[in-house]
């Protein structure tokens, strides 16, 4: 059998892409980049993920121009044929720009950037990325971002993941990640392709990646 | 013919820094006066800034060669080798005196500087460390430049995707005029994709890339960086670049790309003294001539003269030579990344920088003539007087010892540097394998199993009092810092902070801190590869520390083996390993530059780093941390902290208890083992270096016996002062 195809999609400005790519092929897939101005995903793509970075410098709001690009209609597409898509950090703004997860990403209360460890919880056991974890359990993967407060109505979206203990960005319920109701669509702000090596701190960030396999 | 008048009255060379003896000289170089562009880009490129005309002779002392060196000083960045066909790149680079007048873009545009030079030598940047000093925190501006500081080096750094791993943060008074922004840049590139920046090839294409030009940044190298700062430093808020990390994001990649693909010839990038000093140093380098078209430059608006295009400071540039057959290649490339690639001159064999402006030659200048004949000065060297010890009597002895250790933890120059670092993404890229906060950052070169660990440090108290020790104090703490990773240091750069060099005691305190520098290298085989100068860091209150940053990178052939600082496990013993007595003279519990430090021992210091690597190599340690500000309990208590776990140790009270516990002075690390293992570790020990089971990991507290009078803290209340003093220093007012 061959590797579940995996599209990364790179606009400019964006810069976790080789972390997410090492990510996928860490966890058994295959990544392939998909570019901005691309009409279409690669050939035989099965998942997407939305790395993170500054989309177009962040120019206007993070994620509003790259929700707007040419791949973007094509991550919809597939999307609403059911594919999974994961977005993190910027990838998780452009999600919400473009209206496949609801809400919006504010300026963190501190209104200042912040890069830390972060214990997550789970909030949700019943979707496909969090590997099977039990409500209640955590995952430590690391967060740095300067909009990560997310706002919006918890009731139109599934809660995945909650950041443990105090509420480090100011975001409603303390949500670190959400998926879209029917579970294929998810976006947090932490970096779990950056919790992929024992010898960076964790592993717990493979379980997203994993997901995207299943 | 008489020189041309500027607006203020003044002959035009007076109002861009020039010395009537440096006009004369160029008049005798050029045999005729020059044109006024001319004259522009003599003032930039004999500023202090650009030439190093004070400071030049002094830095021949270094050690620059070695076995690994791949290209020492004198090109953008030094490079290294690193085995697997890979070098390390790196520099630091100061932005001083534009941080002073305008803090966040003067602060961000350092990084994107100095993240171009190692662009430039065709590297792909891996890590950004910052060495910052201001002001006390009790001075409203200094919190006001600090801030600020920080938050332009987090928005340029955080955008352009490259994790910030480590640095310093120091507050003094001396600082509160000029204050000090060096940023360092680490990167990777293999063997033969290194680029120079010498320009060749008769007919090759001179080509812009990136940014258009402006007004912005005029004069920045001579007006802002060569001279002291004053009152209407406001008025100097132009000559501050403005920085866009979004393109200099663009600028990275495509040069990689470009690089990948075999399109450059040379490459360089634009930073003081803009296209003036970049055409002139490619020029020079290669041993060519190049031909400007001047309206064929980009311009972001209209209007400007033929000198200001010359030595405007417009960020996100870089100049590349260009064969005329991949010209079609480069532009599409450069289209693809949605940059301009603007073909705007070529290579001549005139050995000249000639200036085309509406058709009119309006630059004629044999490129040496703006590299190497500037005028050298020696600074006088007045030596200060010899420091005298402190006598330990005139320090008041603590009633409470733990209550001291609180305090000193609390004090801003010892306690975590959380907030800043937290500010900056640390991350990217996804191969930190130690963050900041410990005692050197440490990053997996990307693809391999290596590692590099990497620290920038700087005593400034020892150098104003003793800058032979201080020098070699400054390359020694760097060093122990990556070593206490259990990296070996292999490499070294340097940035030169002093006041004004024909002040004072400043031009001795610049030479003999070189010259202890110098030493200091040798005896630990880390020649220097690159490095930085800025002077004039003076303002009419006074002059700064002599303050040379120093930058260690040390190398780690199998990254698993790097060591935290981390306190592990209960029962896991702790060693005191190295040598020298502690003293209080001029330490942090003293809290003032006082007093006769001891010199450090850089063959003891050398002893002690092969020792940890060689106990990281067998997997002995399972921590190790540098005693330096605060002493051996400030050291204790951070490891405790970091590990979240307590610890007690008995040490001999020496002179006096106090001083056991705060002072500071040789070369000693706090680390801790598996008990079985401590036998190994004392027998690994080379000459002059000693290895004493002081205590144990465990407990709630953090404890030390110094000769019987016994200081406690708890971890939580200690961790709650460390780390919330700079925090609360900010909020409190």
């Amino acid at each position: 059998m061959s590797a579940t195809r995996v599209a990364v999609l790179r606009f400019p400005g964006t810069l976790d892409h080789e972390s997410a790519a090492r990510a996928v092929e860490g966890v058994g897939g295959q990544a392939v980049y998909a570019h901005h101005e691309d009409t279409a995903l690669p050939e035989g793509t099965q998942a997407v993920v939305i790395p993170g970075g500054f989309s177009y410098g962040d120019h206007l709001r993070p994620g509003a121009l790259a929700s707007r690009t040419p791949i973007m209609a094509a991550v919809k597409s597939h999307a609403s044929a059911g594919g999974k898509v994961l977005g993190i950090c910027n990838g998780f703004q452009i999600l919400c720009e473009s209206g496949l997860l609801p809400g919006v990403l504010r300026p963190n209360a501190s209104l200042s950037f912040i890069c830390r460890q972060a214990d997550l919880e789970v909030a949700d056991s019943g979707t496909a990325w969090t590997g099977g974890r039990l409500e209640g359990e955590t995952l430590s993967i690391p967060f740095k971002h300067h909009d990560g407060a997310w706002f919006g109505d918890p009731g139109e979206t599934r809660v995945v993941l909650r950041y443990k203990g105090e509420n480090p960005n100011g975001s409603i319920d303390r949500i670190a990640g959400i998926s879209n109701l029917s579970g294929n669509v998810m976006g947090l702000m932490p970096h779990p392709e950056e919790a992929q090596d024992p010898l960076l701190g964790s592993v717990d960030g493979r379980v997203l990646f994993a997901a995207l396999l299943s | 013919m008489s020189p041309t008048m500027g607006d203020s009255g003044k002959p035009l060379f007076e109002e861009l820094g020039l010395l009537a003896s440096e006009y004369d000289r160029v008049v005798d170089l050029m045999g005729r006066e020059p044109t006024d562009p001319e004259l522009v880009m003599f003032s930039l490129m004999w500023s202090e800034h650009c030439s190093y005309k004070h400071s030049k002779p002094l830095l021949k002392g270094f050690p620059t060669t070695g076995p690994r060196v791949v290209m020492g000083p004198g090109e953008n960045a030094g490079a290294v080798d690193v085995g697997d066909g890979l070098a390390i790149v790196f520099k630091v680079e100061s932005h001083n005196h534009p941080s002073a007048v305008e803090p966040f873009q003067g602060a961000a545009t350092g990084v994107g500087g100095i993240v171009r030079d190692i662009i430039a030598v065709g590297a792909k940047p891996i890590a950004l460390l910052d060495s910052l000093r201001f002001g006390t925190l009790d001075s409203a501006r200094s919190r006001f430049l600090f801030r600020r500081a920080v938050e332009g080096i987090g928005h340029y750094g955080n955008c352009i995707g490259i994790p910030n791993v480590g640095g310093e943060v120091q507050f003094d008074e001396r600082y509160e005029d000029s204050c000090l922004v060096n940023a360092m840049c680490v990167g990777v590139v293999p063997h033969d994709r290194i680029l120079s920046c010498a320009a060749k090839g008769l007919g090759n294409r001179l080509v812009l890339i990136g940014n258009r030009t402006g007004r912005d940044g005029i004069g920045g190298a001579s007006v802002l960086a060569s001279a002291e700062l004053g009152d209407d430093d406001a008025d100097k808020r132009p000559s501050v670049q403005v920085g866009d990390p979004f393109t200099e994001r663009k600028l990275m990649d495509l040069c990689q790309a470009m690089g990948d693909a075999g399109l450059l010839v040379a490459l360089q990038d634009l930073g003081a003294a803009g296209l003036t000093s970049a055409a002139s140093e490619m020029a020079s380098r290669g041993g060519v001539g190049l031909a400007i078209d001047l309206d064929r430059v980009p311009l972001r608006e209209q209007g400007l003269a033929p000198g200001e295009v010359l030595v405007s400071e417009s960020q996100e540039r870089m100049l590349a030579i260009v064969e005329p057959a991949k010209m079609d290649a480069v532009v599409e490339m450069a289209r693809r990344h949605e940059l301009d690639a603007t073909d705007i001159g070529e290579v001549t064999d005139t050995g000249e920088l000639e200036a085309l402006w509406r058709g009119e030659e309006v630059v004629r200048i044999p490129s040496l003539y703006l590299t190497d004949d500037v005028p050298f000065y020696d600074v006088p060297r007045d030596a200060a007087p010899a420091a005298v010890a402190i006598d330990l009597a005139s320090v008041p002895e603590p009633d409470d010892l733990s209550a001291a250790w609180l305090s000193l933890m609390g004090d801003p120059n010892v306690a975590s540097k959380r907030w800043v670092f937290e500010q900056y993404d640390q991350l990217v890229g996804a191969h930190t394998m130690r963050r900041p906060g410990g005692d050197a950052g440490v990053v997996r070169i990307p693809g391999t199993d290596r590692a590099v660990a990497v620290s920038l440090d700087c005593a400034e108290w020892h150098t104003e009092i003793d800058p032979y020790a201080g020098g070699m104090a400054s390359v020694l703490e760097a060093a122990r810092n990556v070593a206490c990773t259990g990296a070996v240091p292999i490499a070294a750069t340097d940035c030169l902070n002093y006041a004004n060099p024909e002040k004072g005691s400043t031009g001795w305190r610049l030479a003999e801190s070189i010259r202890g520098m110098a030493d200091a290298l040798t005896a630990i085989d880390s020649p220097i590869v690159s490095g930085n100068v800025s002077l004039y860091n003076e303002s009419p209150r006074g002059p700064i520390y002599p303050t040379p940053v120093v930058g260690i990178v040390g190398l780690l052939d199998d990254a698993s083996t790097s060591i935290g600082s981390a306190f592990d496990r209960h029962d896991d013993a702790i060693l005191l390993i190295g040598y020298g007595e502690p003293r209080v003279d001029a330490s942090r519990y003293l809290g003032r530059c006082e007093g006769a430090p001891p010199a450090p021992d850089p063959s003891a210091d050398a002893a002690l780093f092969r020792l940890l690597a060689e106990c990281a190599r067998r997997r002995l340690l399972k921590s190790a941390h540098d005693v330096s500000e605060g002493g051996l309990a400030v050291a204790l208590a951070e490891s405790c902290i970091a590990g979240g776990i307590g610890a007690g140790i008995a040490v001999p009270a020496g002179r006096r208890a106090d001083e056991a516990l705060f002072g500071e002075g040789g070369g000693r690390v706090v680390a801790s083992c598996d008990p079985s293992h401590v036998a190994d570790i004392a027998a690994l020990a080379g000459e002059g270096i000693t290895v004493v089971q002081v205590g144990a990991v465990g407990g709630d507290d953090v404890v030390v016996d110094a000769g019987g009078s016994v200081a406690r803290v708890s971890l939580q209340e200690a961790a709650a002062v460390w780390e919330g003093s700079i925090p609360e220093a900010l909020e409190a007012q």
